[in-house]
């Protein structure tokens, strides 16, 4: 965003945000490979995400001290809030490490949005939230045939309770694509969306704004540009509890998936 | 919007459809989260994790101290309890019986008394019995000589006169009066 803002300083032509914007060039090459700006924030995010955590846990003392409270709180939230409300008291404990990085990897992906310098959302590539939907996809579906079997575990998530005769041949198809083929690309589309429109939103308030502030010799160009930039702050503010949400949202169904594979009745 | 960007990227050279996926981004999230995941695992939750036990267990323990000395307040105040309706117990007893020892010593000393009186006064009636029998002996004697004194006296004077006789009489009781005095 900010290289396309810059960019577009020179050049009075008005401008027109879409998905190229979205296609940054590469940072630099190594070799063939050229490394873009969210493969580098995707690393980052490993040493944000472990230095802040390790440090805050590491006191790991019975009167926590601010740090530490912070750090609990994030991960008594994950571990109480989502993974033992949905999964239940007797397995939740085993895929607390996992919905806890899911968790923060995308929180902390989404965060950069909004991060002043680096102000982009990995998740708006929608190759990162793909990776982490495929792995709770093989997660979930792990678990519940590792307990179940895997006809067992078949049958429990296509054939809805309670459901006899010839009905079971329009459910057990539809429950089949739902609960097995549908689920990863719901939940990629539904992260890498959010992030990309709410993304595209800000270049675009925030572009136009600057445009009409700064280049248009219309004279409504003013309030126009005006409201336009009011309204990039105001989308700001918004997509902060939207990061926030997809974060708990993509973790909360992660944990719902493994909660229904591994339940003993539908 | 969508579709006229796809229709823009189709005239384009460069690809720039955001619904495809780019393996080289799957491949790094796929090690970046196994990373996060394998490092949280190892140095953060167990961290959490013991700070959680540590915390319920000194909790627990604060409870099970606070239920012990409740119970041992308890105990404390029941033996007091016990001890109290003992000694309340006993105290009544004890009033019991010293009334009950009152009322026997009252009724000895009541039977003592009245014997003492009953013996004192049979000692005063054989006393004044005795006296009266004494008096009267003495009496009868003294009345014979008297008798005799008398009859000797009025012998002895003229015995016509019947004044004189009388006066002798009178002079005689007087005499003896003086001399009983």
């Amino acid at each position: 965003m900010t290289l396309a803002l810059t960019a577009f300083a020179a050049s009075a032509e008005p401008p027109s945000p879409g998905p190229a914007d979205f296609d940054l060039p590469a940072v630099f090459h190594i070799g063939e490979f050229g490394v873009t700006k969210p493969m580098l924030l995707v690393v980052l995010s490993l040493f944000v995400i472990v230095g802040l955590f390790s440090t805050m846990a590491r006191p790991a003392a019975v009167v926590p001290g601010r740090m530490q409270f912070a750090g609990e709180l994030v991960y008594g939230f994950v571990r109480n809030g989502i993974a033992r409300e949905n999964i239940g008291s007797a397995e939740f404990m085993r895929f607390v490490p996992y919905l806890f990085t899911i968790f923060l990897f995308v929180l902390v992906n989404n965060f950069y949005g909004l991060f002043p310098f680096l102000q982009f959302p990995s998740m708006s590539h929608i190759g990162y939230p793909l990776a982490i939907a495929i792995l709770s996809w093989l997660v979930y579906n792990g678990a519940g045939i590792k307990k179940k079997g895997f006809l067992g575990y078949l049958k429990h998530e296509t054939v809805p309770g309670g459901m006899k005769g010839p009905i079971l041949i329009l459910l057990v198809p539809l429950e089949f694509l739902s609960n097995i083929l549908l689920r990863p690309i719901t939940l990629t589309l539904r992260l890498f969306a959010t992030m990309f429109a709410g993304h595209l939103l800000l270049i675009l308030f925030s572009l136009g704004g600057s445009y009409l502030l700064l280049h248009s010799d219309n004279s409504l160009a003013l309030p126009a540009g005006l409201v336009s930039s009011l309204l990039a702050i105001a989308i700001s503010f918004l997509e902060i509890l939207i990061m926030f949400l997809q974060a708990y949202v993509f973790t909360l169904l992660s944990s719902m998936y493994i909660g229904e594979a591994l339940a003993d009745e539908h | 919007m969508i579709t006229s960007r796809l229709a823009l990227a189709a005239a384009e050279p460069e690809d720039t459809n955001p619904l495809i996926p780019h393996t080289p981004e799957i491949v790094i999230s796929l090690i970046v989260f196994g990373l996060i995941f394998f490092l949280l695992k190892k140095l953060v939750i167990p961290a959490f994790e013991k700070a959680y036990a540590e915390r319920t267990a000194a909790i627990e323990g604060g409870i099970e101290e606070a239920q012990a000395a409740q119970k041992e307040a308890k105990a404390a105040l029941d033996q007091y309890n016990e001890q109290l309706a003992g000694a309340r117990h006993e105290a009544a007893a004890i009033r019991e019986e010293a009334k009950e020892q009152g009322a026997q010593i009252i009724a000895e000393l009541r039977a003592q008394a009245q014997a003492e009186a009953e013996r004192i006064t049979s000692t005063a009636h054989a006393q004044v019995e005795a006296e009266r029998a004494q008096v009267l002996a003495q009496l009868k004697g003294e009345v014979g000589s008297m008798a005799t004194q008398l009859a000797g006296r009025i012998v002895g004077e003229s015995l016509d006169d019947d004044a004189r006789q009388k006066r002798t009489v009178e002079r005689f009781i007087a005499e003896l009066e003086e001399s009983a005095n």
